[in-house]
């Protein structure tokens, strides 16, 4: 490498970016230079999201409020998804699988030590799902495609099977129940039962989301997405391949288990049939149809996991039909919603809108470019 | 020993079962690159049209080849309007969009036949030990897997079916219709998952009667290795007496996490299963 080529991007630097933007090539002051770092970015947003959600909840029902909760949830668990698929190309079809380990260890966490704070109960299950993390990506990580596929799908039906196999301590098909606090007494009358669940569930699922995004946006997700999109290249660039996959499935398999945890927090029961195959097919397929690669695209995979199946559940009431047909509906409506989306657009709901947003965009900065 | 021998004769007759799904799972990863996610609901749905068609016409065999042929004709039509158009999409598209697939087909047949299980006839007499029902589905099984092993190796049509999946763009100059057969290779494929759903369905159907045996199919065709249709076979069929092992000597409940621990282990000593060649480059 001659030094010559070094200089010459600095030299050839887009003489228009930087007339337009001075500010991004001057030197910035400290306030400055700390709000562009990724965690108090990320931060920010996350507290501007809580407030929203605090404000939606506190104008809705306690229906709305358990919706919301659950699309919270499912962001979390959504998004945990997307590190290990759209970062670091590692197609999961077991992340059901540690909702059912966080979800069970916040249950048995709850029946055995009652008095433990719940932040503590979250912070154990979130432990649980990056140990199971850690066991499943090391077994895994030599595999690629459709023999991950395979592997992790077989994860999805095998381990809620455990809790048949020991009836004892979990409670076998009808799993576990128990009862978790509701608002603390302070809040009583400004904030109900219903209300605050959504608003812990939001407050764990936007905690998980920042750790996300700012590990995607580091050096981790620097290695994983090279490794994504060329193993042999990043390899010989220094990136630790199986370490590097091994950390993406314990970061993600954290989420998933903090979302299961939320779930058993908001449902108040941990039961297998809640985490099996459906659940991990649902989760890929929302996220696939939300939009691979960024955190917008687990949001609207997560609404869509809640919403959809609301509005097949609601059509089939309002059509008036038979009982056949109307428990069939919200499935059928799924999978035709997806298979629309994917045909439709490749790149998901989240590739579409950016795409229009780009398209709309355009013809201000290049002018008469037709 | 008399419960060891029935417990792999009764895995032999189960293991043809995941042994034509896995295969038909094969046949269409070796033509597409698609893990057919909607396979079993094609079996499904032609064990349901089989039940009708047997029901008004009262002759098994009839529902027989009604099922056959509905296998094919899914399976071609899924090939011709959801996977070839994305065939320039991610590799995860035309995956997910048949998981879509088999919600809309497995929601439908519950709207029309109920989400109830029925009862489905045996084609053969299915009591004692290892019956003329279970070395119907074995013998069946192995005669397809002989039979596809001649298409590719010896015809002609074969050839056509090779070169299409492994070198499209040569292969359409060298006048194949890539298109029509990667179509029929789909309708092969489906038609032997038919023929894997005739064998599962009795002695009760049900619109998730073929959840388990799908993953189990699944197990079976990454542990064989995705690239080989005999790999699949063999894979099917020691999963099927493996997991009868676990069930006569365990219990039932413990079947998922045996396949877990057993693909898991396979897959560590071979990534790329038992029966794959290595790659050339990998990381």
């Amino acid at each position: 490498m001659a030094p010559s080529t070094h200089r010459a991007p600095a030299s050839d630097a887009d003489p228009a970016a930087a007339d337009s933007a001075p500010a991004a090539t001057a030197p910035r002051p400290g306030r400055r230079a700390a709000l562009r770092h990724p965690l108090v970015r990320h931060g920010l947003w996350a507290v501007a999201a809580l407030a929203a959600v605090a404000a939606l909840t506190a104008a809705t029902g306690p229906v709305t409020d358990l919706r919301v909760a659950n699309v919270g949830l499912h962001l979390l668990a959504v998004a945990g998804l997307q590190f290990l698929v759209g970062t670091s190309g590692q197609v999961s079809l077991g992340h059901g699988a540690f909702m059912f380990v966080g979800s069970y260890a916040m249950a048995l966490l709850v029946v055995n030590v009652p008095a433990m704070p719940l932040a503590a109960g979250m912070a154990a299950a979130c432990a649980a799902g990056c140990l199971a993390g850690l066991v499943v990506g090391a077994a895994t990580a030599r595999l690629h495609g459709p023999y991950l596929a395979g592997a992790t799908l077989m994860l999805a039906v095998g381990l809620p099977a455990i809790a048949l196999r020991f009836p004892d301590l979990l409670g076998g098909a009808n799993g576990l129940a128990f009862a978790t606090i509701g608002a603390p007494p302070f809040l009583a009358g400004a904030v109900d039962d219903t209300q605050w669940r959504a608003i812990v569930v939001w407050t764990v699922a936007l905690i998980g989301l920042v750790v996300l995004a700012t590990a995607s946006a580091g050096r981790l997700g620097r290695h994983l997405r090279a490794l994504r999109d060329d193993a042999a290249a990043a390899s010989l660039s220094g990136v630790p391949v199986g370490r590097a996959r091994v950390t993406a499935f314990v970061i993600s398999a954290g989420a998933g288990s903090l979302a299961g945890a939320c779930q058993a927090y908001v449902l108040g029961t941990a039961t297998p049939s809640t985490y099996g195959l459906s659940l991990s097919l649902v989760l890929l397929a929302a996220l696939v149809l939300g939009g691979l690669g960024s955190l917008w695209g687990a949001f609207w995979a997560a609404l869509a996991i809640v919403y959809v199946e609301v509005a097949g559940t609601e059509l089939a009431h309002a059509l008036d039909l038979s009982t056949d047909v109307r428990n069939n509906l919200p499935v059928v409506f799924f999978g035709a919603v997806l298979i629309t989306v994917v045909l439709a657009w490749p790149r998901g709901v989240h590739g579409a809108l950016s795409a229009l947003g780009r398209h709309r965009s355009t013809p201000l900065k290049t002018g008469d470019s037709r | 020993m008399e419960h060891f021998a029935n417990l792999t004769l009764n895995g032999l007759a189960t293991g043809a079962v995941y042994a034509a799904l896995a295969l038909s799972l094969v046949l269409i990863y070796q033509a597409t690159r698609v893990l057919n996610f909607a396979q079993p609901a094609f079996a499904l749905v032609s064990a349901y049209v089989a039940y009708a068609v047997t029901a008004a016409t009262g002759s098994y065999w009839a529902g027989f080849a009604a099922a056959l042929a509905t296998g094919a004709l899914l399976g071609a039509g899924t090939e011709r309007f959801l996977v070839r158009p994305l065939r320039n999409a991610s590799p995860l598209s035309p995956i997910i969009a048949t998981l879509g697939l088999l919600m809309v087909l497995q929601g439908a047949v519950g709207m029309v036949w109920g989400n109830e299980p029925l009862s489905f006839a045996y084609p053969l007499d299915y009591r004692g030990r290892f019956s003329p029902a279970d070395a119907f589905a074995l013998v069946s099984v192995l005669l397809v897997a002989f039979g596809l092993f001649a298409l590719y190796r010896f015809t002609p049509a074969g050839l056509r079916m090779r070169a299409a999946a492994i070198r499209p763009e040569a292969a359409r100059l060298s006048g194949v219709r890539v298109g029509v057969v990667l179509a029929s290779a789909w309708a092969l494929a489906s038609a032997i998952g038919a023929l894997a759903g005739m064998l599962a369905a009795p002695p009760f159907l049900a619109p998730n009667a073929f959840d388990l045996i799908f993953v189990f199919a699944i197990a079976a065709a990454v542990a064989g290795g995705l690239e080989n249709p005999f790999g699949a076979v063999a894979g099917g069929l020691a999963v099927g007496v493996l997991l009868s092992y676990v069930t006569g000597y365990a219990g039932p409940e413990l079947t998922a996490l045996a396949a877990l621990a057993v693909l898991l282990t396979v897959l560590a000593l071979k990534p790329d299963g038992l029966f794959s060649r290595a790659a050339a480059r990998k990381v």
